[in-house]
């Protein structure tokens, strides 16, 4: 069996993403993979397969997807809306997508990347090691209709599955550690960082998430001068115009303007959820705690797989019973089951 | 002694060892020998390396690896050797790259010129026979920063903004020059144009380059380099490649 799924209609930032291609910072490229890596590891937990496999990343927007052969399919990240064939479907929680149905994703109601997540992952060749597009640096590139993409092999997985989702949704407080150029902003400018209350610009993508604010810029003396230094995921730059910049996994390798802290690894799926115009104020904390904090966080990423809980059976469900009638072979995934009864 | 080195945590994603405060060939030559040591020491908490220009990244997992551990073994490692005196890394390449100097393909060469305080004939002359060495990549996959330049050449980057230049292009500013991966909007001026590909994700060696490689960039022709381009299979433009001993 080698089937493939169709991408019939597609947002404009679709693409496949994993968590990353590690190893190559020397050359110039980061990370990149899943803007929200935790959506990686509920999907896996849901399916009961690795978080090493590849999903389908939708940014602000679904689309439309078919598959070739029936398929587990499981929905993780920003809440859409999401149907089969018009009956519509929970959000983080697992599905059969029967072979030749349409499966239709909308617009995000809350956050901002949407995945979608096969059983047995996609199976498009790696490329230096990973199957995640990195969309800045020109390798892969976002999907559009009319791409099939190759599924991987699936086990005998269950569907109907659940899980209730990590926080980070909605923006709101996002700690930081003090980092290479804290130092060189003032106490006062440092205060009124912590102080201000941010809202996610409009002006976001997989390289960076710019914060919005009404007051003056945040600067620092020698701001201009400073050699171009490592970034990493998480780096608050600012940049010419006093605004700050929290860079994602897509970023640059390098940069020359200042970084007034770091958002730790646990707070970053926050920033990249929040959507435009969500409230996200940032708050300092030690070495120490950053490190209890980033320690639980990845605690409760490999706890993820036994909180996963059947969907709750409720026999007025419309999307059950087509599923139960497409098991018993009944019907054709085409045809409309309730036209039979009439 | 001296502020520097310096050693500092970058978020929790790894420790940041700088040997100054701004680009100098010491403190560069430092960064590439200090990276090589880190790397020969093979510590099982460091993922990952990488240079800037004067300075060493190792990327560790803060949560998982205590950062005093590895400051305390990054010291011992500096207090080893003067690494502004240490020579360069073995195992370089000297790359010689065709480029075609000024003509449509590479429009800002006489504003360079003029910026240098040089006339464009003494600017293609100087430029074509200089070597310079990979002080760091970044910016672009596979993107070489490269210098430095004789003094002629800390011209500043432009005021306004290229909208773009095309991959390969050749660019200066500040006694550096850089082979763009991408087209790409830049201050810096548009010299010389190359067939060289930085980045090649389709093959087995997807990056040409590394820190501490050494290139020269000979004038041709651009009737030349069209030529080069039409049986060009490899993305190297042309160019010819040696071992550095």
């Amino acid at each position: 069996m080698s089937g493939h799924l169709d991408i019939v209609q597609a947002g404009p930032g679709l693409s496949l993403q994993d968590l990353g291609r590690p190893g190559f910072r020397a050359q110039g490229l980061t990370i990149g993979g899943a803007a929200d890596p935790v959506a990686l590891y509920e999907g896996a937990a849901i399916l009961g397969q690795s978080a090493n496999l590849a999903a389908l990343e939708m940014a602000g927007s679904g689309g439309a997807f078919r598959v070739s052969v029936d398929m587990r399919i499981a929905l993780t990240g920003a809440e859409m809306a999401a149907n089969i064939d018009g009956d519509p479907l929970i959000w983080n929680a697992s599905y059969l997508l029967p072979a030749g149905a349409t499966l239709t994703i909308g617009g995000a109601r809350n956050g901002s990347y949407g995945y979608l997540h096969v059983g047995g992952g996609f199976d498009t060749s790696p490329q230096m090691g990973s199957r995640s597009s990195h969309l800045s640096a020109g390798l892969g590139r976002a999907l559009q209709a009319g791409d099939s993409l190759p599924l991987g092999q699936d086990g005998t997985g269950q569907t109907g599955m659940t899980l209730t989702p990590v926080t980070r949704f909605g923006g709101g407080a996002v700690r930081v550690v003090a980092s290479m150029q804290t130092a060189s902003f003032s106490p006062d400018t440092r205060d009124r960082f912590t102080q201000t209350e941010f809202v996610r610009d409009a002006r976001a993508n997989r390289m960076g998430v710019r914060m919005d604010q009404p007051g003056e810029g945040f600067t620092t003396e020698g701001q201009l001068t400073i050699v171009s230094e490592v970034i990493v995921p998480g780096d608050i730059q600012i940049t010419g115009d006093g605004a700050p910049f929290v860079l994602m996994y897509e970023c640059q390798t390098t940069g020359g303007y200042p970084r007034i802290g770091t958002v730790i690894p646990c707070d970053l799926p926050r920033v990249a959820q929040a959507q435009t115009g969500a409230a996200i104020r940032f708050e300092f904390v030690e070495m120490a705690e950053a490190i209890a904090l980033q320690t639980r966080f990845l605690a409760e990423l490999k706890a993820l797989p036994s909180k996963v809980t059947p969907l709750v059976r409720d026999p007025a469900n419309i999307r059950d019973l087509l599923g139960y009638q497409l098991i018993s072979g009944a019907v054709s995934a085409q045809a409309n089951p309730f036209e039979e009864e009439n | 002694m001296s502020d520097w080195p310096q050693i500092r945590t970058v978020g929790l994603s790894g420790i940041l060892v700088s040997f100054a405060d701004k680009m100098s060939e010491p403190a560069n030559r430092a960064a590439l020998a200090f990276r090589a040591a880190v790397d020969a020491a093979d510590w099982p908490e460091v993922a990952e390396t990488s240079t800037s220009l004067i300075s060493v990244f190792l990327q560790v997992d803060l949560a998982q690896a205590a950062p005093e551990g590895v400051i305390e073994k990054l010291r011992d490692l500096l207090a080893q050797a003067n690494w502004l005196d240490a020579p360069l890394p073995a195992g370089r390449t000297l790359w010689h790259v065709p480029t075609v100097y000024g003509t449509d393909l590479a429009p800002q060469l006489e504003e360079a010129a003029e910026a240098a305080g040089v006339d464009p004939d003494t600017a293609i002359r100087e430029l074509s026979t200089s070597r310079v060495r990979v002080l760091t990549i970044g910016f672009a996959p596979g993107q070489p920063y490269m210098g430095e330049l004789s003094e002629t050449w800390n011209i500043p980057r432009q005021q306004a903004l290229t909208k773009s230049v095309p991959a390969g292009a050749l660019v200066v500013a500040i006694r550096q020059l850089i082979i763009f991966t991408n087209a790409s909007p830049t201050g810096w001026r548009h010299i010389g144009q190359t067939a060289f590909r930085t980045f090649r994700p389709e093959a087995k060696q997807p990056f040409a380059l590394s820190p501490g490689d050494e290139l020269v960039f000979p004038s041709v022709t651009q009737a030349e380099l069209a030529k080069i381009r039409a049986k060009d299979i490899s993305g190297n433009g042309g160019a010819s490649a040696e071992a550095l001993t």
